[in-house]
């Protein structure tokens, strides 16, 4: 565990404030699809809070750009899109953050810097190359952070990326999100190696592992590199380990797993990581915590009730956002 | 009026608009330092530079999947494929990213690029290199898709196609580089959309695209020769199609032939037959005749693969078969 000491303790209340809202809204978003008021495909991010919240405080913001795959909403929460449009994104209204034309895999804010939210398995990564690419020739000082999974890392599209940002020197950050499962299966079972960082080293790309479960060290790292990416347009690759409470998507029981495995890794829950670190600087009691949960708790029914007040969107949208 | 060739025109078109726009870039295999592995970008890194004619490692997926980023974030790439062969590679960078940001963020992305190469059979290459993958693209609304025939049509649509703030799969031919044809000097473009009568007649429709358009012209004049007036339709844009065009022309010869060097299943050229038929039904006095290459994957024999694809003396026994009189 990092220490927090050197940290203001208004940001670190918000850090702790994000990871919750996460948390919270991903709750909210699951029992949603359990009323079927959610339908498709709904990826949860339950236990992976510090690595958005993280990689989000080591960020730029205006100024750099992210993409990840489709476990996205705390991405999207952490650079500042409004949890109830995302919720009425989940929900397909008019007032989602993409009109209701993108659902749970696909939140955007071009403006904000949130490129996706993409369902196929490692296809954001040459995309992230592309945007570092036009970070660097258009000279804007921005960076392009990339997320992905696990199972993502043996598709072409990772290893072709990386030998390109390279080779054209791009201000990109390279992300596996190791939550340890591909779907269902155990990446042991489909990796050549179980230490995914090393494979940084084949493109010649600074790599490291970081503890995905201390928000503080997410932080710390995707802001050294991101800033390396800025200033000598250095790509590099973090492979930040962390894990996921629910199953792959809403269907997935997760019957893969043991109940020893997650309960170890419930005990090492990124939030409560945070607050007991807080707590014993003195800088949160339990009070206060429960609290702010209440608020959020709140703040997540707020969601809901956007999200169902809203509108559907009209027929007319069907011919409308396919040609520029 | 000048006499280039297809690469010419091709290459100017680059030119100018590179001139025209910084943000215009060009990437792909052997596209700098070779020149071009049919020299289309001919000098094109002395004139620009390294950081705006960028040589790609093999890497297709990669590489097209960068310039679409590039292109959501206001650059203009050209993406030049060897060939649409290789291009299989990196559709999914196309069909999921190009064309599905801007729908799938309710309108916030716009993807201005160009992904350029030769289509289709060529000579003596066997299975893997002589392939037209026209319908591949003319399938998934989102891309605007342009095959041009002549010189004058290349450079008009290239320069058009750079402009255009939607992804455009321009479609070229490996046999028809060294093809020339008058190209005015200056700037032009061709209107993305619009066909062109090549030549016309009034007793069949000759409908093709890319380079069957030059064998639909060779076929008019072979009919000609036994009284019959042919009218050539070079639709040049796919997608979007130029109805208004085609379906005039339909109507004044109320018979057509479509050809397409792809093969006939869910092909571009059986869309453009179904259509006719569908819309044009009352002013037929024949069924659409369809000249495609055959269901087969191109054999290497020359004599083989000749026979393979569309030829002159098959469009012209189609327009007879047309006109009842075969």
């Amino acid at each position: 565990m990092r220490p927090i000491k050197g940290y203001e303790k208004t940001f670190l209340h918000d850090l702790l404030k994000e990871m919750l809202l996460i948390r919270r809204f991903e709750e909210k978003a699951g029992q949603m699809y359990g009323l079927k008021k959610i339908g498709g495909f709904c990826h949860l991010y339950n236990g992976q809070e510090a690595v958005c919240s993280g990689a989000a405080a080591g960020m730029k913001r205006g100024l750099d750009r992210l993409l990840t795959g489709y476990r996205d909403h705390g991405h999207a929460i952490s650079l500042g899109l409004d949890p109830q449009k995302l919720m009425a994104e989940l929900y397909g209204k008019a007032t989602g953050v993409s009109k209701g034309k993108g659902g749970s895999m696909h939140m955007f804010d071009y403006a904000k810097g949130m490129w996706g939210g993409n369902g196929i398995v490692g296809g954001q990564i040459p995309l992230a190359t592309g945007s570092a690419f036009a970070q660097k020739s258009q000279k804007d000082g921005g960076a392009t952070i990339v997320f992905f999974g696990d199972g993502a890392i043996h598709q072409g599209a990772f290893h072709e990326a990386m030998n390109l940002a390279a080779i054209w020197k791009l201000p990109v950050v390279f992300v596996c999100e190791n939550n340890q499962y591909g779907m269902g299966t155990a990446v042991e079972r489909v990796s050549s190696v179980t230490d995914l960082y090393i494979k940084g080293q084949a493109y010649n790309i600074p790599s490291k592992m970081v503890d995905g479960m201390d928000v503080i060290a997410v932080m710390e790292e995707v802001k050294a590199a991101m800033d390396t990416a800025r200033t000598k347009f250095e790509p590099s690759f973090l492979e930040i380990k962390t894990y996921r409470y629910k199953g792959h998507s809403m269907s997935d029981p997760a019957k893969y797993r043991t109940k020893e495995e997650t309960e170890a890794f419930l005990a090492q829950d990124p939030i409560l990581l945070l607050k007991s670190r807080m707590e014993a600087a003195k800088l949160i009691t339990e009070d206060e915590y429960k609290e702010l949960d209440k608020q959020l708790k709140e703040v997540v029914m707020q969601c809901v009730e956007f999200a169902e007040a809203s509108p559907e969107p009209g027929y007319e949208e069907i011919y409308t956002d396919i040609y520029a | 009026m000048a006499i280039i060739t297809m690469r010419e025109a091709l290459r100017q078109a680059l030119d100018e608009e590179m001139t025209r726009e910084a943000g215009v870039v060009i990437m792909g295999e052997e596209v700098a330092q070779y020149d071009g592995a049919y020299k289309v970008t001919k000098g094109l890194l002395d004139k620009y530079g390294a950081d705006r004619v960028l040589d790609t490692p093999i890497t297709e997926l990669g590489f097209t999947g960068l310039a679409v980023g590039a292109a959501f974030a206001g650059m203009r790439p050209v993406v030049e494929w060897m060939t649409f062969q290789f291009g299989l590679l990196a559709i999914d960078q196309l069909i999921h990213n190009a064309v599905k940001y801007r729908s799938m963020s309710g309108g916030q992305f716009k993807c201005p690029m160009v992904v350029r190469g030769p289509n289709g059979p060529a000579e003596y290459l066997g299975g893997q290199h002589s392939q037209s993958f026209a319908s591949y693209f003319v399938h998934v609304p989102g891309f605007k898709v342009v095959a041009p025939a002549t010189p004058y049509d290349a450079k008009g649509l290239l320069k058009a196609a750079i402009r255009d703030d939607n992804p455009v799969i321009f479609l070229e031919s490996e046999m028809s580089y060294g093809h020339k044809g008058e190209v005015p000097e200056g700037d032009y473009v061709v209107e993305i959309g619009k066909g062109d009568i090549k030549r016309e007649g009034t007793d069949v429709s000759l409908v093709s695209f890319s380079k069957p358009v030059l064998m639909c012209l060779r076929a008019a004049e072979e009919l000609a020769k036994e009284g019959i007036n042919a009218e050539v339709v070079d639709l040049r844009s796919l997608v979007p199609l130029d109805e208004e065009l085609l379906y005039s022309s339909v109507r004044k010869t109320n018979r057509a032939v479509v050809v397409d060097e792809a093969w006939p299943k869910a092909s571009v050229g059986s869309w453009i037959q179904a259509k006719i038929m569908l819309d044009c039904f009352d002013d037929l006095d024949a069924p659409v005749e369809f000249v495609s290459s055959e269901d087969v994957p191109m054999p290497y024999n020359h004599t083989l693969e000749l026979e393979v694809q569309p030829t002159v003396a098959k469009i012209v026994a189609a327009a007879k078969k047309a006109l009842y009189r075969s």
